[in-house]
């Protein structure tokens, strides 16, 4: 079977460490995944408007390049890439008539009509890889770590695209394998306020402080996402909230990924400490991890 | 401030245009809240979307574009997945806005962000909000 890989623009600078950290565990997984020889922004959010459908032509053309690599599979690491992706592809596989206005606007590329699937990295490994495997590769199992797992909006909503039909089991099956406790909280699949951080961040601060004090009181003791832009938005607002004495201590947040490498026994080059931020790094030190990254360049 | 509704205040072309654009029927909604209540963002809006929708089936037009709620919305369908009369209202949200962005209207102006913010937000961010909040 055929995959390619979707990185997206984000996961090229900001989100390295979700690139590399999930990059350098597949390798460890003896797994290949190909980067799309060509590929381009995907547009990050779906358009929903009925007669808007020059802003899928952006994901769709990313989808014929998977095609035309002989692919079956799409794998994507960012959310907002997955969402855009995967909702892209339902509309060419369901909808006949922007199907035909689609591929006739794109006269220059092949004919696509929904053939290849978009996945997340996270069911994949489930899928592919599956739990007990991976917990047979695991050689620093991530024991005594309370793990709360927060989807977010884009890999559980619409529920068309959603890696599960009720969020909470996949992740958490996800961090049991990697030895880790994982802690259930009521807000794991609020939204961050997204974009938002643009027009209304105090909207955004406000959401992320019920986000971080619904995991904290959950007895959390760190946060995993797989979405660069609830991993800033709740980075970000962190520190603002800590300030305003609105939250009780900073609550370190990772990529999924990060975990998955350092429970893999990667050297920080792959889970990329680097790049987390100061409350991170220090429970990385905490745990016994080292942080002494050699100078990675992004 | 008394608010004038009748007949003649109703823009019917104005609820067809939203009807079409979203590929919903606002008329389904009868008013229960739901949508307000799985909001993220209400704890800020000084309109609930349940208002908005209510106030798309009297077609105040006017109104409604002078409102804050549908630029506060963040599209992330928590409405649209609890709404029991099945309204994607993700999707009513995009067409109100889209009703004004549509005449060249930005509800932020990119040129105008602060340096360091645009050098530090990720890059889904600044195109997730451009296409959301730009014309």
């Amino acid at each position: 079977m055929k995959v390619s890989y979707y990185p997206g623009c984000t996961l090229k600078t900001k989100a390295k460490h979700l690139e590399d950290s999930a990059l350098a565990s597949l390798a460890a997984l003896g797994v290949e995944i190909r980067e799309l020889p060509r590929w381009n922004c995907c547009g990050a959010v779906h358009s929903l408007a009925d007669d808007d459908l020059i802003h899928h032509v952006a994901p769709v053309r990313d989808l014929i390049r998977a095609k035309d690599e002989g692919s079956e599979r799409l794998v994507t690491l960012c959310s907002m890439c997955y969402n855009t992706l995967a909702r892209a592809n339902l509309l060419m596989r369901n909808d006949e008539v922007k199907r035909k206005t689609i591929n006739d606007f794109m006269t220059e590329e092949s004919d696509y009509q929904g053939e290849v699937e978009v996945e997340h990295l996270i069911p994949f490994l489930r899928d592919v890889i599956g739990w007990d495997n991976l917990r047979a590769k695991i050689k620093v199992p991530l024991t005594g770590m309370k793990i709360a797992s927060y989807y977010g909006c884009t890999l559980v909503r619409p529920q068309n695209v959603a890696i599960e039909p009720v969020a909470g089991k996949i992740m958490n099956e996800f961090v049991e394998a990697l030895g880790a406790e994982p802690i259930d909280f009521s807000a794991n699949t609020l939204c961050c306020g997204s974009y938002q951080v643009l027009a209304h961040p105090d909207s955004v601060a406000d959401v992320v402080g019920r986000i971080i004090e619904s995991a904290s009181r959950a007895g959390a003791d760190a946060l995993i996402l797989s979405c660069p832009l609830c991993e800033y938005n709740l980075l970000k607002k962190q520190e603002e909230l800590l300030e305003k004495q609105k939250i009780g201590r900073r609550m370190p947040v990772f990529y999924f990924s990060q975990l998955l490498a350092m429970a893999l026994g990667l050297g920080p080059e792959s889970y990329r400490p680097d790049m987390s931020d100061a409350a991170s790094v220090e429970f990385l030190k905490s745990k016994n991890f080292s942080v002494e990254s050699a100078a990675v360049q992004a | 401030m008394a608010i004038e509704i009748s007949e003649k205040t109703i823009k019917h072309e104005f609820i067809d245009r939203i009807n079409e654009l979203s590929g919903q029927d606002i008329y389904k909604c009868f008013q229960c809240g739901t949508c307000g209540g799985a909001c993220p963002m209400s704890g800020q809006m000084e309109i609930l979307p349940r208002k908005i929708m209510r106030m798309l089936q009297l077609g105040m037009a006017e109104h409604i574009s002078e409102l804050e709620t549908g630029w506060e919305c963040a599209s992330c369908h928590s409405c649209s997945v609890n709404c029991p009369r099945g309204i994607d209202l993700a999707r009513v949200m995009e067409a109100v806005r889209l009703l004004i962005l549509r005449k060249n209207i930005n509800k932020i102006e990119p040129s105008r962000l602060a340096e360091a913010v645009v050098r530090e937000l990720p890059q889904i961010a600044l195109v997730a909000g451009f296409r959301k909040l730009t014309s």
